[in-house]
């Protein structure tokens, strides 16, 4: 009996951190956002600096997630996946399908995201977290894009994220402010390709976001995403929303959002509800 | 250009503000007093050192540590940082934890044990913040030393 003690010590210690890897990592609760529309960590219509998942130090994580909106014309429809180790590197790939339920039709892209953690964290060091990605995208179909001047079926995005949580500061609550400047050509957002005949080059465009943290599993706050402006046969709105996001536990996410997309193919006013639901492990 | 949107974000921001708003201390309200007093802080970080011993990810760097003097010594430091009539007459952060090779995993362990016992404890989510607030900053002098 007596020499069953140290065994029992020994297992206990070693099934611990076999245990601790199989669960989602040992990130704080909601510190690795939501998965955007592209796929990449962040809230619905922007990235963020945060590395998807819950992963940190010699960790591995990563993130599953389905999301739609249903604006006046189009419905959108998005399946995303990502990987990331160390709350260092976050590989992301995700399936976006527009379809134009007024104007017939779909259009579907691909987007392979990679976003590494330059330095920093959110909630830990007073200049925030800074991360750099890169998001290629491809159209599945360039048809319609081509028709209404867009220049090439595939392009790629690189944009600088900064995220900051200040503690305490609303009432109480935790702020988690975002910041994003991004290099595109695409046009709304790659869905009608990239370039086109009114400019074909690199344009600087800026994305933000502002969240409170009510209480450690609700965030509401909102998102504003500029965007280029590149063919001449419709002009192309910024797009903005207010979101919802429940994060119970490290498991689980469900956000949900208000969207205004302006006008899309020359059909005005595109708003609607959004849902999307993300799985972490 | 979205006067829609921005008539819903107005009212949205109104509503959690008031909400918000009703829940909030009064300034007069100081941290210290907001976390019990010292006999509050000294509850809550019992509490949370229990939190710790039951946390398979990090309780094994505390075994064999003496537990009332650690006790007494992080209710004082959390009692001065919350501005009350307290001395924290211990180390330095860097120099407690020098030598322990800290990972980040194991502050979030930490903070999010230090989290839990404050919500069994009641303690309000603004005081909760407050006081997270002060000690995310010394991430730096532990983690990694
Ligand atoms: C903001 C985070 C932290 C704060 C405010 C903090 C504070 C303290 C304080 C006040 C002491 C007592 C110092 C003394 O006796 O002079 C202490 C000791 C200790 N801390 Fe931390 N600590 C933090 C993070 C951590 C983490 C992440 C770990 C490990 C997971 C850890 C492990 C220990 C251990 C094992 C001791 C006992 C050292 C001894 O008595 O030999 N601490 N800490």
């Amino acid at each position: 009996m007596k020499s069953l003690v140290p065994l029992i010590i020994a297992g206990v210690l070693g099934l611990a951190p076999s245990l601790a890897s199989a669960a989602p990592g040992s990130r704080l609760w909601a510190t690795g956002g939501v998965t955007s529309f592209e796929g990449a960590a962040g809230g619905g219509l922007t990235p963020w600096a945060l590395i998807a998942g819950y992963d940190s130090s010699q960790q591995w994580g990563g993130t599953v997630a389905q999301s739609t909106a249903h604006l006046q014309d189009y419905t959108l429809n998005v399946t995303a996946a990502a990987v990331s180790f160390d709350n260092r590197v976050e590989l992301s790939l995700a399936r976006q399908r527009l379809d134009l339920d007024t104007l017939g039709g779909r259009l579907s892209m691909d987007t392979l995201g990679l976003k590494v953690r330059l330095y920093g964290s959110a909630l830990y060091n007073r200049w925030g977290e800074w991360s750099l990605g890169i998001e290629h995208k491809h159209d599945r179909n360039f048809a319609l894009p081509s028709a209404v001047g867009a220049r090439s079926s595939s392009g790629t995005d690189v944009y600088l994220a900064a995220s900051k949580l200040f503690f305490g500061v609303v009432a109480g609550r935790n702020l988690l402010l975002n910041a994003d400047i991004r290099a595109t050509k695409a046009n709304q957002t790659g869905f009608l390709g990239f370039g086109g005949d009114k400019h074909d080059r690199y344009q600087p465009e800026f994305e933000g976001s502002a969240g409170v943290f009510v209480n450690r599993q609700w965030l509401v706050g909102t998102e504003y995403r500029q965007k280029p402006d590149n063919l001449n046969f419709a002009k192309e709105d910024d797009w903005m929303d207010l979101f919802v996001a429940y994060v119970p536990n490290r498991s689980l996410a469900v956000t949900a959002a208000w969207v205004d997309l302006g006008a899309i193919a020359g059909l005005k006013h595109q708003n609607g509800p959004y849902l999307s639901v993300q799985g972490s492990f | 250009m979205y006067p829609r949107l921005t008539r819903t974000l107005l009212a949205a921001l109104c509503l959690c503000g008031l909400g918000a708003c009703s829940s909030m201390p009064s300034a007069s309200d100081s941290l210290y007093q907001q976390l019990g007093g010292k006999a509050g802080i000294s509850k809550t970080v019992t509490m949370f050192l229990y939190q710790v011993v039951d946390d398979d990810r990090i309780n094994h760097y505390f075994a064999g540590v003496n537990a009332d003097r650690l006790q007494k010594r992080l209710t004082n430091q959390f009692c001065q940082l919350s501005g009350g009539p307290c001395h924290y007459g211990g180390d330095n952060m860097h120099k407690v934890h020098a030598g322990m090779h800290l990972t980040d995993a194991d502050f979030n362990a930490l903070v999010e044990d230090l989290i839990l016992a404050m919500e069994k404890r009641r303690v309000p989510i603004s005081a909760q913040n407050r006081l997270l607030g002060k000690l995310a900053p010394m991430h730096a002098q532990i983690v990694g030393k």
